[in-house]
């Protein structure tokens, strides 16, 4: 197993806890948690293969995990400014009681 | 693969297990904030120094502390009421073991992942600045438009309206 590998193996173990705690967690704000463990995981891949490419004067890979960052944070800020809102009206931020849309 | 690569992905990935499966919420993100932290020296071990410190930045000190601040103030700070766990919460594990199965077959067994010469790259940040203002100007705008308009969305989405307790 070479280096490069490794790194994607790390970046997938991330995105599979990120993904598993996305599924299972009940409270808003930790699924939250594990979007941004998976936004993360994402962006080790990139770099990861960014280093390991043949074509290293490309930064390419480096300008899209600038990008994503930029992305996953305003992502982070309106995702809670709607779990405060949802917790204002429903008085709890359990994913299970905001089922107002249920038929 | 080496000592310390193994030593940094077994405390990025173990707290990051830590950052999903902790009761009390804080000890959540203070173990989500450990990840980020681990990821970033993942970034620097990789020769992407802009990145990692950018990383440490934007993650550790804004993220975390948003979400640190959100759970004060939906007062979700304590202990979460059992069960705290999807009842169905076996279903989500398989879900993510099976993923996990997929991603692992294809990164080990696919034989297409090639390295090239490892690290060999000294970008700097000069070259990052010059392709943002020539190659990638039209992203770097677009992006602070985002950003404008999550800050002000995120102002408006929470504002409070009126009677105050």
């Amino acid at each position: 197993m070479n280096e490069l590998q490794a790194y994607l193996l790390i970046s997938s173990l991330l995105f599979c806890v990120g993904l598993a705690g996305v599924l299972t967690r009940r409270n808003a704000i930790l699924v939250l948690v594990g979007i941004e463990l998976m936004l993360n995981a994402a962006n080790l891949n990139f770099i990861a293969f960014w280093s390991f490419s043949p074509n290293a004067a490309a930064v390419d890979g480096i300008l899209f995990v600038i990008f994503s960052i930029a992305i996953a944070a305003a992502e982070a800020a309106v995702g809670l400014a709607l779990i405060i809102a949802i917790y204002r009206h429903y008085k709890s931020v359990n994913v299970d009681d905001v089922k107002g849309l249920k038929g | 693969m080496d000592l310390t690569l193994f030593i940094i992905g077994v405390l990025t990935v173990a707290s990051a297990i830590a950052a999903m499966s902790l009761r009390n919420l804080i000890h959540c993100v203070l173990a989500l904030a450990l990840s980020f932290l681990g990821v970033a020296v993942l970034f620097l071990r990789l020769g992407a120094e802009f990145v990692g410190f950018a990383q440490i930045l934007v993650y550790i000190g804004a993220v975390a502390i948003l979400i640190v601040f959100a759970i004060l103030l939906t007062r979700s700070g304590g202990e979460e009421p059992k069960p705290f766990f999807n009842v169905q919460w076996w279903y989500g594990l398989a879900v993510s073991v099976a993923v996990f199965g997929c991603l692992s077959f294809a990164i080990l067994g696919g034989g297409a992942v090639q390295p090239g010469a490892p690290m060999a790259n000294t970008t700097s940040v000069k070259q990052i600045g010059t392709e943002l203002m020539t190659h990638y100007v039209l992203p770097l705008e677009v992006m602070g438009v985002l950003l404008t308009a999550a800050m002000l969305g995120a102002v408006v989405i929470a504002w409070q309206k009126g009677e105050r307790k």
